[in-house]
């Protein structure tokens, strides 16, 4: 950290007044300096870089981002030996800048639905790229627009006249040397966006366009010298990156919260406004009960997906390890997490940004979860165990048989016991993902066509998908606490763990209502805990966020200062606007002085 | 019918015909569209108004958006001044005046995308709260653009709490004047739009102090740039203040007062006065200073938030029919994206929303009316319903419509980020409306005062204002529904709206009671029921927008096939708000948990039969292509064609990136270290 900060290559120019060419423009400054820099320091482990890169970006995207994340990594694990050798290094070395071209205009999540077509052709050896339609465009690839100048490019295979799905080939776009977009590639930026101005998110078009038979990447699936197609062991492997990419947006989902939050907690003790007592000053912002029911919650939440994310990343690098052995057991369930871990937590911390990178759409994402519910919930109404963050299903059959089982439970919870809370939600969850699937069958008895079925009951599935990523955050949350040994550390986050949980249930007391699992009363205590909670936490709140240890300049925030000076910093900084360069604005000159002697 | 219909909204398209996934939408239409705009407009003359103005304005150049989304601040900021500029000229040419039928409609045409909007907030504030010899002085300078005025309320450091601002105006009787002063950095003004570059002059609002007795805020005429050759003027310090999340054309501004000398005559003095001599003379209520925020409020409500809302439907909507996502059915093509379940339970109780926000509207604009000619007879007994009405609402509704924006943007993909699609520009619009004349929470209090305030005195058998009397008829008991289709009749989810806002509001009301019964103090207990307090004014807002719909759809029996479209789309706005609170209406056991699966089963239902006319219910809001400017939301739906050629366009596909000769080539050729 004190390495960038204090090197003066990357010093601090206002983001803020920049246009979105300079904005690019420094990006690429800066990623250009920082892979010299890491090399020169000597820094390749993975986490350091990250770190790093971090900081050099103060936490904003970058056109090398898809080099390093997405690039690099599909070399690794879905070249051979041979394409290693051919295009690893040039890439480390950054002769190579590669992007990952999969998403098209017309065609997002579903993969099986990609236009782009790459035809084998056995005279010559080659496969001829070709993008048939506008809605076959790809669309959306950071670092495609001026960057790259190599994709790796994902493609409907067409050899001996049959069509063999999807795969992915290494395509040169741009002249080595030159920088000249090849013969038969159209490529530019797809224009401004809502945020991301420093990433030239590319379209890319390719007509025809020829490429050697040994730039399709051949570890797992190959098409020999004759057109032969030899399949590989298991296609669910296309999705390893997928999943890679989705576990650290979780990751930063918790990132820009805790950011956001460190922003908003600052100013609102900084903020004074109203008066709460006649007479007296204008209280800080903070001491009003709504402004901290705005805030406090999300601090929480910051907190909860702080832990999910740690959670997953270790999963993550559990499970790749036995894929790495041929062991794909895990793959769905980890799938099927990080899809609706990863829907939950963008959704939750309004940092939908990141999905746009993948142009991946949240509702798909939990619905690859409900499947996967379901068919948990399949198995074991046919007897059968399930294992993982669903093994809670396991009790559904038993409590059956109770007559009146949804009574029974709802005595149980106790409002302020963690782990008791993990259990509401694990009922919720319980029950939602039963009433899906039954939905699910009443509609399946209904119409011959099981993709109808489906169709009709998907609101109820996404409700499902909630309920269930929702338990699995709560549940890591609170299982956390225990592992804290400083009491006092230990406290404050039981605190926030509880804020957690009951917020949750006041956002959704319909559903644990409806299910009986709390009472009326309950509900009525909820409501009085989470406020008391409020001003419990109220005194910690600035402590809490500056323990996210946030610096000033990675914040880039006015208002967010470590040290409070709001208004002046305010002050000083606008004066500093483009529009402030000149006394009198040139279009005094050339409108409104002109109209005043018209009118 | 589809052939005129193009030609009518995509002049200039360069592509052919409608895409078929769109045209067939418009053949099953249950309604003509063409009525149902006439009537939202209020009649056919105002649609042929309304429909000529857009004309007039839009086949001018000057007033082209086109390239809105690849300016930077400064160039929007000029294409702004320009076209208040330009508009000057064509209301001339055209004829229109300011009060004319035209004018509400040339702030739609125009999208918003020009200066001087302070200005008139500037000229309506002289026109309430000044004397008619004010009026008579300024108002006809304004008019010819002699002044540009902008109004400074906001400080640095104080919003919407009126009482706390800082900023000075001393009066000193020798030379008859008052001396501004802007005593600390929290006190300067901040936010003031047109004034950062723009304005000649302000109404600044200020504690007023006379022989050191401080009489609270008041507004002054304050001018602070030359009529000559516009530089500040002594003792001023303003400019703009920099980059935020929206409206780059504005020059949104700081103002720093330093013993800034005004004439006695510039205090705005229709309700108080100094006198030469130092009196303090007042002429009805210090509340009369909230009225020109009443207004601007109610204002915003039409122009800024439910006209971006009615857009995002629009392009959503539109787009929702030509994109086509994976498969329902295996064997057949892709599907589009609007016959899935969860992308209408998205995207449908928007429009719902759109339509009952749009009648919520008129309902406020008539109370508005009426309010304004109380006052002009110095009676001033309906401010207080008013202002609670207004708060309330303005808070209610800008909030609802910011989430559904963002549902519309998200609902899009990809696609929807990018700023080509419209969807990113309305969203930070309508996001600024939540903040802006009154941060909501703030606002929402006003309005559970006023509310807490009429449940007391109808508990005490007083008189209560007409839009609370339901307060005085609390029933107990549960909600009579017994199957799916009840929960389709007005009367029983009006019913069940009315019961959970009554409820919300007693038992606020007695727990209120309770802790200050307890020795708590009055303004501590109030703190401490804030939350509730909020949650309560928001289900009377949601309970009145719910009933205000049903009433609109009564009265439309001569129009029996709008009016069955909109009596679904009030069933469905009614049955989301159920469906998404439900622990509101559970939880004293009104409805009962089998009551609630009905609600979602009539819910649901009304998704599959509202989809069929989601289309020509966009149509009808009658939006051009250069009014939506949005790549995807186009009348003809070529969305892909249009967002490629668009992306073209982009500057920054224009030039050889400079970022490549500069960085890229020493990287990519490894001679970096040379750099």
């Amino acid at each position: 950290e004190a390495l960038v900060l204090n090197d003066p290559d990357f010093q601090h120019e206002d983001l803020n007044f920049l246009s979105r060419s300079q904005r690019y423009e420094q990006a690429i400054r800066k990623s250009a300096l920082m892979v010299m820099k890491l090399r020169e320091y000597g820094i390749a482990d993975p986490e350091e870089i990250y770190w790093f890169k971090s900081f050099v970006h103060r936490g904003r995207p970058e056109p090398l981002d898809l080099h390093l994340g997405m690039f690099l990594p599909t070399l690794l694990t879905q070249a051979t030996p041979e394409q290693q050798d051919r295009f690893f290094m040039p890439a480390w070395n950054l002769e190579i800048i590669g992007t990952y071209a999969q998403t098209e205009m017309g065609h997002g999540t579903h993969l099986r639905g990609l236009e782009t077509t790459a035809t084998y052709d056995p005279a010559t050896q080659e496969f001829i790229l070709n993008s048939p339609t506008v809605t076959s465009i790809k669309w959306w690839p950071g670092g495609l627009g001026k960057t790259s100048n190599h994709a790796i490019v994902l493609a409907q295979l067409y050899t001996q006249g049959q069509c063999k799905g999807l795969h992915a080939f290494i395509v040169p776009i741009r002249q080595l040397g030159t920088h000249e977009p090849l013969p038969g590639i159209t490529v530019g930026d797809i224009g401004p966006k809502f945020g991301y101005d420093e990433m030239d998110n590319g379209y890319l078009k390719m007509d025809n366009f020829r490429i050697p038979r040994e730039n399709m990447l051949m570890k797992y699936a190959q098409v020999e010298p004759d057109g032969t197609y030899v399949k590989p062991l298991s296609d669910k492997l296309t999705y390893g990156t997928m999943v890679f990419i989705r576990s650290l947006i979780v990751g930063d989902s918790a990132h820009s919260l805790s950011r956001a939050c460190t922003i908003a907690i600052r100013y609102s003790a900084v903020r004074h406004q109203s008066e709460l007592k006649p007479g007296e000053p204008e209280p800080q912002i903070l001491d009003y009960q709504t402004q901290q029911y705005k805030l406090f919650p999300l601090l929480a939440t910051a907190y909860a997906f702080h832990f999910v994310g740690a959670y997953i990343k270790d999963t993550y690098r559990r499970i790749s390890g036995d894929i790495d052995e041929g062991d794909l057991s895990e793959l769905p369930e980890l799938h099927a997490l990080t899809a609706g871990l990863k829907a939950f937590t963008s959704w939750t911390a309004n940092a939908g940004i990141e999905e746009c990178r993948m142009a991946c759409e949240n509702t798909v994402m939990m619905l690859q979860t409900a499947r996967f519910l379901v068919k948990s919930y399949t198995q074991v109404s046919s007897g059968q165990q399930v294992t993982g963050m669903v093994s809670y299903l396991n009790d559904l059959p038993r409590q059956r048989i109770q007559p009146q089982q949804v009574a029974a439970r709802s005595v149980t919870v106790r409002i302020n016991d963690p782990l008791s809370l993990v259990e509401a939600y694990k009922a919720r969850a319980a029950r939602l993902v039963e009433a899906a699937a039954k939905n699910l069958q009443t509609e399946l008895n209904h119409r011959k066509s099981k993709e109808d079925a489906w169709n009709r009951t998907s609101v109820d599935l996404v409700r499902a998908s909630e309920a269930h990523c929702h338990y699995v955050i709560v549940k890591l949350f609170a299982a956390k606490l225990s592992e804290i040994s400083n009491a006092a550390v230990r406290a404050v986050l039981t605190e926030l763990c509880l804020l957690y949980a009951l917020y949750g249930i006041i956002k959704n007391t319909g559903d644990f209502l409806q299910a009986g699992i709390l009472t009326d009363a309950q509900i009525t205590q909820v409501y009085q805990r989470v406020k008391e909670l409020l001003a419990v936490i109220r005194p910690n709140a600035v402590a809490l966020v500056d323990s996210f240890d946030f610096h000033d300049v990675h914040l880039g925030s006015v208002l967010g200062r470590y040290d409070g000076n709001v208004y002046e910093n305010m002050f000083e900084w606008a004066k500093k606007s483009p529009l402030n360069q000149k006394e009198v604005h040139e279009s005094f000159h050339k409108h409104l002085k002109p109209m005043q002697a018209k009118l | 019918m589809a052939l005129p219909e193009t030609s009518k909204y995509s002049q200039g398209s360069v592509f052919n015909g409608v895409n078929p996934d769109l045209a067939s939408e418009r053949q099953t239409a249950s309604f003509s569209v063409e009525k149902l705009t006439a009537w939202l407009d209020g009649g056919a003359e105002h649609t042929r108004i309304r429909r000529a103005v857009v004309e007039a304005i839009e086949s001018d150049p000057v007033f082209s958006r086109e390239n809105q989304y690849f300016q930077s601040q400064n160039e929007r900021y000029e294409a702004a001044v320009r076209k208040a500029v330009h508009l000057q000229i064509k209301m001339r040419e055209m004829g229109w005046t300011e009060n004319g039928p035209e004018s509400k409609y040339i702030y739609r045409a125009l999208s918003g995308d020009f200066a001087f909007l302070l200005h008139r907030v500037f000229m309506r504030s002289i026109v309430v709260l000044g004397s008619d010899k004010q009026i008579a002085k300024w108002i006809p300078l304004a008019t010819q653009y002699r002044v540009i005025g902008s109004y400074a309320q906001t400080e640095l450091g104080h919003g919407t709490y009126l009482q706390g601002l800082e900023t000075t105006a001393v009066f000193d009787i020798t030379t008859q004047e008052f001396i501004l002063n802007t005593p600390t950095i929290s006190a300067m003004k901040w936010w003031p739009g047109d004034m950062g570059r723009s304005a000649t002059h302000t109404v600044v609002f200020a504690q007023l102090y006379i022989h050191g007795k401080c009489y609270g805020v008041h507004p002054f005429i304050v001018q602070i740039r030359s009529l000559q050759d516009h530089s500040l003027c002594p003792g001023i310090t303003a400019g703009d203040i920099g980059p935020k999340m929206s409206f780059e054309h504005t020059d949104n501004g700081y103002l720093m007062l330093q013993k800034v000398h005004v004439p006695r005559e510039n205090m705005l003095n229709k309700f108080c006065e100094v006198q030469p001599d130092g009196t303090y003379v007042t002429r009805g209520t210090e509340k009369i200073n909230y009225f020109p925020m009443t207004t601007v409020r109610i204002s915003i409500i039409s122009d800024e938030v439910i006209i971006p809302l009615m857009k995002a439907c629009t392009i959503a909507i539109r787009y929702s029919v030509v994109r086509r996502q994976s498969k329902l059915n295996p064997g057949e093509q892709e599907a589009k994206i609007l016959d899935y379940q969860t992308q209408q339970e998205k995207l449908l109780p928007q429009l719902a929303a759109a339509y009952a926000f749009h009648f919520i509207n008129n309902y406020l604009q008539e109370q508005l009316d009426r309010g304004y000619k109380e006052v002009q007879r110095k009676n001033f007994d309906t401010l207080p319903e008013l202002h609670a009405c207004s708060s309330g609402f303005k808070a209610m509704v800008t909030q609802y419509c910011t989430s559904a924006v963002e549902v519309c943007l998200r609902a899009c993909g990809g696609h929807g980020y990018s700023l080509l699609s419209g969807l990113p520009s309305l969203y930070t619009k309508i996001l600024a409306s939540c903040i802006y004349e009154g941060e909501n929470t703030i606002l929402l209090l006003q309005t559970a005062r006023f509310l807490i305030k009429c449940f007391m005195a109808a508990s005490a058998g007083q008189p209560i204002p007409p839009s609370v009397t339901y307060l005085a008829a609390v029933k107990p008991g549960k909600c009579p529904a017994k199957s799916k289709l009840d929960f389709l009749n007005p009367d029983i989810y009006i019913e069940a709206y009315q019961h959970t806002a009554v409820r919300l509001i007693s038992s606020t009301a007695a727990k209120l009671q309770d802790i200050i019964q307890s020795g708590v103090k009055k303004y501590d207990a109030w703190n401490q029921c804030t939350v509730q307090l909020v949650q309560a004014a928001k289900a009377h807002c949601h309970y009145i927008s719910v009933e205000n719909f049903a009433e609109t759809v009564e009265k439309l029996e001569t129009k029996p096939a709008i009016q069955k479209i909109m009596k679904h789309l009030c069933d469905l706005f009614a049955l989301h708000g159920i469906f998404s609170n439900a622990g509101l209406f559970l939880h004293d056991g009104y409805l009962s948990g089998a009551q609630m699966d009905m609600v979602t089963a009539s819910y649901l239902d009304l998704l599959a039969v509202i989809r069929k006319d989601a289309v020509p219910l966009v149509d009808a809001f009658d939006f051009t292509d250069k009014s939506l400017n949005s790549a995807l939301g186009s009348y003809d739906g070529q969305a892909y064609q249009r967002l490629y050629e668009w992306a073209q366009k982009s500057p920054t596909n224009k030039q050889i990136s400079p970022a490549y000769e500069k960085y890229l080539k020493p990287l990519l050729h490894n001679t970096l270290s040379k750099l």
